[in-house]
């Protein structure tokens, strides 16, 4: 069992949590994930690594409750724990030194992109984050951001904070300033919006990495369920990834591949508030 | 009571196992073949001719004392049995439900010449659920001797070799990937066929017998390296198994409906999404299901996915659906065991023998829709000495579905191998280990299973594990040479 050592609400829907798990701190380095398992009856979730800390054994998480297994995840309380915690997986993000590059986070994507940015910022590259969101209390982790970039704009979709306008705004304005040369750009977020980012700095030629959420089960290469279509074939995000050249994915396939399972995570969902609301009523029923 | 004569003892039938009913057990999870009373093991006993020179053991990949066993079952004496079997099989319960006996023991076995042969695998299973219940064979350990051994894999490989060394007095630590422990015995083979109470009984005994620490949750090659693991114990073994699906090149592979029968044996059968929502885990087989490949991986896609089906009917209410086997040889070739092959059919499968996938196609959506599929018919025999399937020229055709699972094969799982210098490798990606020994090309370090053989049996795979146990200990106590 892996228990919550510290919980932070980021907003209604976004969660924070810290969790014992010394075998996966010792490893994990910035861009690889996750998988967790709530209970013996919980599925396999992945999350990629917001942060962690190798000295206290402890790994941070975000999530949003979107689902039946996140919104579980974000009831626990500091000192409850979980049954499954495995990790690192993946590959970690490649980090050098190559000049100035650009970090997308959008919504809950900014917490994986914030290791990859402090990463990026102590090999000694110049910074450029944008971080966006739908409304103003969907975003955090404004100061952490700053801190290790050189220049960090934000923008929500209402408006409601910052530039209402979205991630690749400001990114196409960048790409498009002459006396600026981008070496790399890293998008992480909605599967949408990675698709958007790509398509937006193609023109431009900038080699552009995104980090693939998608279903999985092992997370080491034994199901093939994570798989994404690359120009020159299938890949396992899991083992190969997560990060891929935004250009060469096939977005299409992986947009309709997460829609796969939407009525049974409803159903979970409805499930999940039924006994909830039942477990409720018993309880106050025994009163 | 006089000594039967021979004659006699073949003219007893083979005694029939008594099984679930074929349309009943559709709609559920629960094991298929009852197993034997003791009257009825004891009668099928009676058959077994106690030859003087046994070919059936040198059918079995580990050569169980067969006629031993046998013996003292019929006389009564089940402790007896239990200790014959254990001299080169500790998990009875779980070959005796899973091994291809027709190919094994009792494919060799000398009643079976004229008739039908002593039915070995059951009369096994027999012994082994006796030894569950009742657990007359203890497992004891010798004193610590202070070494310490890593065992990577939980499955038969490395239960096996853990065993085996643990008695020794070695300490040992099992490091899996997984949740829990029991490798393709767990998220593979279906509850139906093993009950993942056989398997976690036998883990569970094992470790608390033997203290053998197990590490779930423990990738090697992204949690641990297997360079890390040397320095911290002073021999290492490698049963990882070949998990890595493959799928075929044809359009389509991609498309939303179309799985490895990895992912969807691992949704069913580790996940419990047979138990969804209960479980949160949740599985789709539709209304027509294409299982590709006709292996035991094939037909337990095929027999999971009508059990899915008639619980989603049940549920919804309407017709179930149908679920095809599409293999591209005839049935003379079809590599699963005999009796999955028969319990299959008896459950309403259809078998569409010598046909091969050209495409998949899909709608709109990115579902599957369809398949195209070409006849074959059999022509020379090839490499493997089966004769070759050649496709019939301008027989395509489209069979509607919306559901592929494929099962044509795993390779090693790939992640064991991430910085392990000199550990080597054959082109199809095994770990490169001396069949005797199972000793890898790098120091300290053996391997056995699936890892090396490419997908194989439970029953070799627990050969290997048990011949690496037996040079771990050698080199531990000096006797061996070093690398
Ligand atoms: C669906 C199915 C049905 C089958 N039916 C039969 C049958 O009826 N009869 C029969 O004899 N055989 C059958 N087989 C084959 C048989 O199950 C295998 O040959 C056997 O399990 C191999 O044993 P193993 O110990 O080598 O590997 P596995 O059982 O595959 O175990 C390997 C274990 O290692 C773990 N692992 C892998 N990589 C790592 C890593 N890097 N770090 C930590 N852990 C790792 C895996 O998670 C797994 O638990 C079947 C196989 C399948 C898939
Ligand atoms: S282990 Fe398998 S092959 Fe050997 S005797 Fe038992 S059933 Fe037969
Ligand atoms: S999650 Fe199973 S192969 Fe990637």
């Amino acid at each position: 069992m892996y228990k919550i050592l510290e919980k932070q609400t980021l907003s209604d829907v976004t969660k924070l949590m810290v969790i014992h798990a010394p075998h996966v701190a010792q490893k994990a380095r910035a861009g690889q994930f996750i998988i967790i398992r709530i209970d013996e009856n919980g599925e396999r979730v992945p999350l990629t690594i917001a942060d962690f800390d190798r000295k206290a054994g402890a790994i941070t998480i975000i999530f949003q409750e979107v689902g039946k297994s996140t919104m579980q995840l974000g009831a626990l309380k500091v000192g409850d724990a979980v049954s499954t915690f495995v990790g690192p997986l993946g590959h970690p993000t490649e980090v050098t030194d190559f000049g100035s590059v650009i970090c997308v986070g959008g919504g809950v994507g900014i917490a994986p992109i914030y290791p990859i940015a402090r990463a990026l910022k102590e090999a000694g590259n110049t910074v450029i984050s944008i971080i966006g969101a739908r409304n103003k209390d969907l975003l955090f982790w404004e100061d952490k951001m700053r801190a290790v970039s050189d220049e960090l704009h934000i923008c929500t979709d209402d408006g409601s904070y910052g530039r209402k306008a979205l991630v690749t705004d400001p990114l196409k304005e960048i790409l498009e300033d002459k006396t600026r040369s981008i070496a790399k750009i890293w998008a992480i977020g909605p599967a949408i919006m990675m698709k958007f980012v790509s398509s937006a700095t193609k023109p431009f030629n900038v080699p552009t990495i995104v980090s693939l959420n998608t279903v999985m089960i092992d997370g080491t290469g034994m199901c093939g369920g994570c798989r994404v279509l690359l120009e020159d074939g299938a890949r396992f995000v899991c083992v190969d990834g997560p990060e891929f050249d935004g250009h060469k994915v096939d977005w299409t396939n992986l947009l309709s591949r997460l829609q796969f399972y939407r009525d049974e995570e409803k159903a979970a969902v409805e499930h999940y508030k039924h006994t909830c609301n039942l477990d409720k009523a018993m309880a106050e029923g025994g009163k | 009571m006089a000594e039967m004569k021979p004659q006699d003892r073949m003219k007893i039938p083979r005694q029939p196992m008594p099984n679930q009913d074929g349309t009943v057990r559709r709609g559920n999870f629960e094991e298929v073949a009852l197993g034997y009373a003791e009257e009825t093991a004891r009668k099928e006993a009676e058959r077994c001719l106690q030859c003087k020179k046994p070919a059936c053991v040198e059918g079995c990949p580990v050569g169980v004392l067969i006629p031993d066993f046998i013996k003292a079952l019929r006389e009564g004496d089940m402790a007896k049995a239990v200790e014959a079997m254990k001299m080169k099989n500790n998990l009875p319960a779980i070959c005796g439900r899973v091994c291809p006996q027709e190919s094994q023991c009792e494919g060799r076995c000398i009643v079976g010449k004229k008739g039908e042969p002593v039915a070995i695998g059951r009369l096994e299973r027999f012994v082994g659920d006796f030894e569950l219940a009742n657990r007359t064979c203890p497992l004891e350990k010798a004193p610590a001797t202070g070494k310490k051994v890593a065992v990577v894999g939980s499955g038969p490989a490395g239960l096996t070799c853990a065993v085996d060394v643990a008695r020794e007095g070695h300490k040992v630590t099992l490091f899996e990937s997984l949740h829990g422990p029991g490798g393709v015995l767990v998220y593979g083979i279906p509850e139906f066929r093993l009950p993942k109470g056989v398997v976690l009984g036998e883990i569970n005994y094992a470790v608390q017998c033997l203290g053998i620490d197990i590490r779930t949750d423990h990738v090697i090659g992204r949690t641990i390296t297997l360079d890390e693991l040397l320095t911290d114990y002073d021999a290492v073994f490698l049963g990882t198994g070949a998990g890595l699906p493959s799928f075929i090149r044809i359009p389509g592979i991609n498309l939303n409906g179309v799985m490895s029968a990895n992912e969807f044996l691992t949704r069913v059968n580790l996940m419990k999404a047979y138990l969804f929502p209960d479980y949160d885990t949740p599985v789709k087989a539709g209304k027509k299901v294409a299982v590709v490949g006709a292996g035991n991986v094939a037909m337990d896609a095929a027999r999971c996915s009508a059990r899915i089906q008639s619980l989603q009917a049940k549920q919804s209410g309407g017709d179930p659906g149908e679920v095809h086997i599409v293999y591209r040889r005839s049935k003379e070739e079809i590599p699963a065991r005999a009796e999955e092959v028969h319990h299959a059919e008896e459950e309403g499968i259809i078998f569409d023998l010598l046909t091969n996938p050209v495409e998949i196609i899909g709608g709109s959506n990115g579902r599957v829709t369809g398949m195209r599929c070409i006849r074959m018919q059999l022509g020379e025999p090839d490499a493997s000495g089966r004769r070759k399937p050649v496709p019939i020229p301008g027989s395509e055709f489209e069979m509607a579905v919306d559901t592929v699972i494929m099962a044509l094969g795993t390779s090693p799982n790939p992640l064991v191998f991430v910085d392990a210098e000199g550990l080597e490798r054959t082109r199809h990606g095994t770990a490169v280990a001396d069949t005797a020994t199972g000793r890898t090309k790098k120091q300290r370090v053996w391997a056995g299973g699936d890892v090396v053989t490419g997908a194989a049996t439970v029953i070799s795979a627990m050969g290997a594990g048990k011949r690496a146990a037996a040079d771990i200990n050698k080199f531990l106590k000096g006797e061996t040479a070093p690398w």
